[in-house]
């Protein structure tokens, strides 16, 4: 097991330095620089050059993406363009409440789509079911900005039961409303795939009661894949972070990014790149090994 | 069984419907998009069925020649990311080896980054016009398909017409081409249906952030953009061009999931 987790890591290694090669040379294909945004126009081109070497932005791109692989490599990401604050620093300011955003939204995400999954799949084509799969469409339809808009419009505007700003509870009902139907139906898919296998009829077979039947044998075994979805639905979570928490003003690593990237903010941009993209490598190393522990079957294929 | 096919219908019937609003907007819409046709925000009346927007032009003209630029971006978007996803996956399942691991090696790359977030840097980076937001959505969402293709032509090339064809003299690109792929299009399909509801979603996000579909032409996520600021007064501006995306997105599933059933990939 520490051997495979290992192996894991050191795999991560290429992975990362290529996230970082695309989002730098990206950045950069942009005519012009940053500088332009910031300086007004009566700056004399001496200053402007001297801020321009002050960031580093006068040598070739290459050369730049290995100053910045090298400093980073120490965890130092440079300082933001805009705030003059190192980027690490802004970030794990912002952190918090992303994490608290995306934890509280994925806890009542399972609350719910874990019983829902489970009973649709046991109740397969019963009026519940099939109440809750068109729902299921409608929710992965409705696009999360938009439901952002209209919650606001209903609750923070029209009921005025919330503030439209930096309050927990509409961005967070966004997020859940949006992940909810992804989770649900792979869960109901799951029960429904356990539901069919051999042990399951011997367990009827031997005549035990259904609830039995499907609490302790069919439910334990469905829930194994749940571990995997942290690792799966982290990308989503995180994509929809950056616009609900924009349109709500959270204060958190979204509203960070989205900012950064209208202003230009290279090492800002570069840190949340980076920052995510390792978030969400750790979040499917985390449920891969999380599957292999629960799961023993998959743990002994590992061995050989 | 009925029940699904019930939803399909229901899909097909919105899809056909706002197709033809999106090909014939100019003789359906009842005036022009881009006309300032009152001094300020009118709430829907005969005259303007949902109302004006803040510029007092016709929100349903507006969202009829929106679904015309919607529904082609999406479209192209999706021919782009199946170009690249068939071309990526069958090379790399087809010849597998060392270029099937340094293939599926960038495929995780593009799949750790939070899409939107990796889209919206290269949006800023670029200028952005109707044509770039068609290529990058496409260049961004290759991979499923990618990791589907690559998936059928390893289990298909050992397959004993893929032998008999190699028997005969066919070369590597007849192979794919003309025995491989017409075999795995099943699949193919089905993602694509719901590859462009993907689209649709992530074309309004972008023009909703500014970043897509410029103004003045319309599209349903740029129709949204000026929506926030005037939410209390006109509530119309944001709820009719989100209600034609859902329409559209959640058609395109149920067609897309009744596909998947009817051609039930599974067996393949």
């Amino acid at each position: 097991m520490t051997k495979y987790i290992f192996k894991r890591l050191l795999q991560l290694i290429p992975l990362l330095i290529g996230i970082t090669v695309i989002s730098f040379f990206i950045m950069h294909l942009a005519p012009g620089d940053p500088t332009a945004l910031y300086a007004d126009p009566n700056v004399k081109p001496e200053e402007l050059a001297r801020i321009r070497a002050n960031w580093g932005l006068d040598k070739p791109v290459a050369v730049q993406y290995f100053i910045w692989l090298k400093n980073a490599a120490r965890l130092d990401f440079g300082t933001s363009y805009i705030s003059g604050k190192p980027v690490t620093q802004e970030i794990f300011e912002r952190l918090p409440a992303t994490v608290l955003l995306m934890s509280l939204s994925f806890a009542i995400i399972l609350l719910i789509s874990i019983p829902v999954g489970v009973i649709s799949a046991v109740k397969k084509g019963s009026l519940f079911d099939n109440v809750f799969t068109i729902v299921s469409f409608i929710f992965m339809s409705i696009p999360s900005f938009w439901l952002a808009l209209v919650l606001m419009l209903v609750f923070s505007l029209r009921l005025q039961w919330f503030p439209p700003f930096g309050n927990i509870v509409l961005p967070c009902a966004t997020m859940v409303i949006t992940g909810l139907a992804g989770i649900t139906r792979y869960q109901r898919a799951s029960m429904l795939e356990v539901l069919r296998q051999e042990y399951i009829k011997v367990a009827r077979a031997k005549g035990l009661p259904e609830w039995v039947v499907i609490y302790k044998h069919a439910l334990r075994n469905a829930l194994i894949p749940i571990v995997t979805l942290l690792g799966l639905t982290l990308p989503d979570l995180f994509g929809g972070a950056f616009i609900i928490e924009t349109i709500f003003a959270w204060p958190g690593m979204g509203r960070l990014g989205v900012s950064a990237v209208f202003s230009r903010n290279y090492p800002v941009i570069m840190g949340i790149s980076v920052f995510t993209a390792v978030l969400i490598v750790l979040g499917n190393l985390l449920a891969d090994v999380g599957y292999a522990i629960v799961d023993p079957r998959i743990r002994y294929a590992k061995k050989e | 069984m009925l029940k699904k096919n019930k939803l399909a219908l229901f899909g097909l019937i919105i899809l056909v419907l706002f197709c033809v609003l999106a090909a014939l907007a100019p003789v359906i819409a009842p005036y022009d998009p881009g006309e300032i046709m009152e001094s300020e925000i009118q709430g829907p009346s005969l005259k303007h069925l949902f109302g004006t927007d803040d510029l007092g032009r016709d929100v349903l003209s507006r969202v009829i020649y929106g679904g015309r630029i919607s529904l082609s971006v999406a479209a192209v978007a999706v021919l782009v990311a199946l170009s690249i996803g068939i071309m990526i996956g069958a090379i790399s399942g087809y010849y597998g080896g060392l270029i099937d691991e340094i293939i599926m090696r960038f495929t995780d790359i593009m799949l750790s980054f939070p899409t939107i977030f990796l889209i919206l840097v290269i949006q800023s980076v670029l200028t952005p016009n109707i044509y770039n937001v068609m290529i990058v959505i496409g260049a961004t969402s290759w991979m499923g398909i990618a990791r589907l293709v690559r998936g059928e032509f390893l289990t298909l090339k050992e397959r004993e017409f893929v032998e008999a064809a190699r028997a005969i003299g066919c070369s590597n690109l007849r192979i794919i081409f003309r025995h491989i792929l017409p075999n795995s299009m099943a699949p193919i399909i089905v993602a694509a249906t719901l590859g462009m509801a993907g689209a649709i979603l992530t074309e309004s996000a972008l023009s909703f952030l500014g970043l897509g579909v410029q103004p003045p032409t319309p599209s349903w996520g740029n129709m949204l953009m000026d929506s926030q600021t005037y939410l209390l007064d006109a509530p119309w501006m944001a709820i009719i061009p989100g209600l034609f995306i859902v329409l559209a997105v959640l058609s395109l599933y149920f067609v897309g999931e009744a596909l998947r059933e009817a051609l039930n990939p599974k067996e393949w």
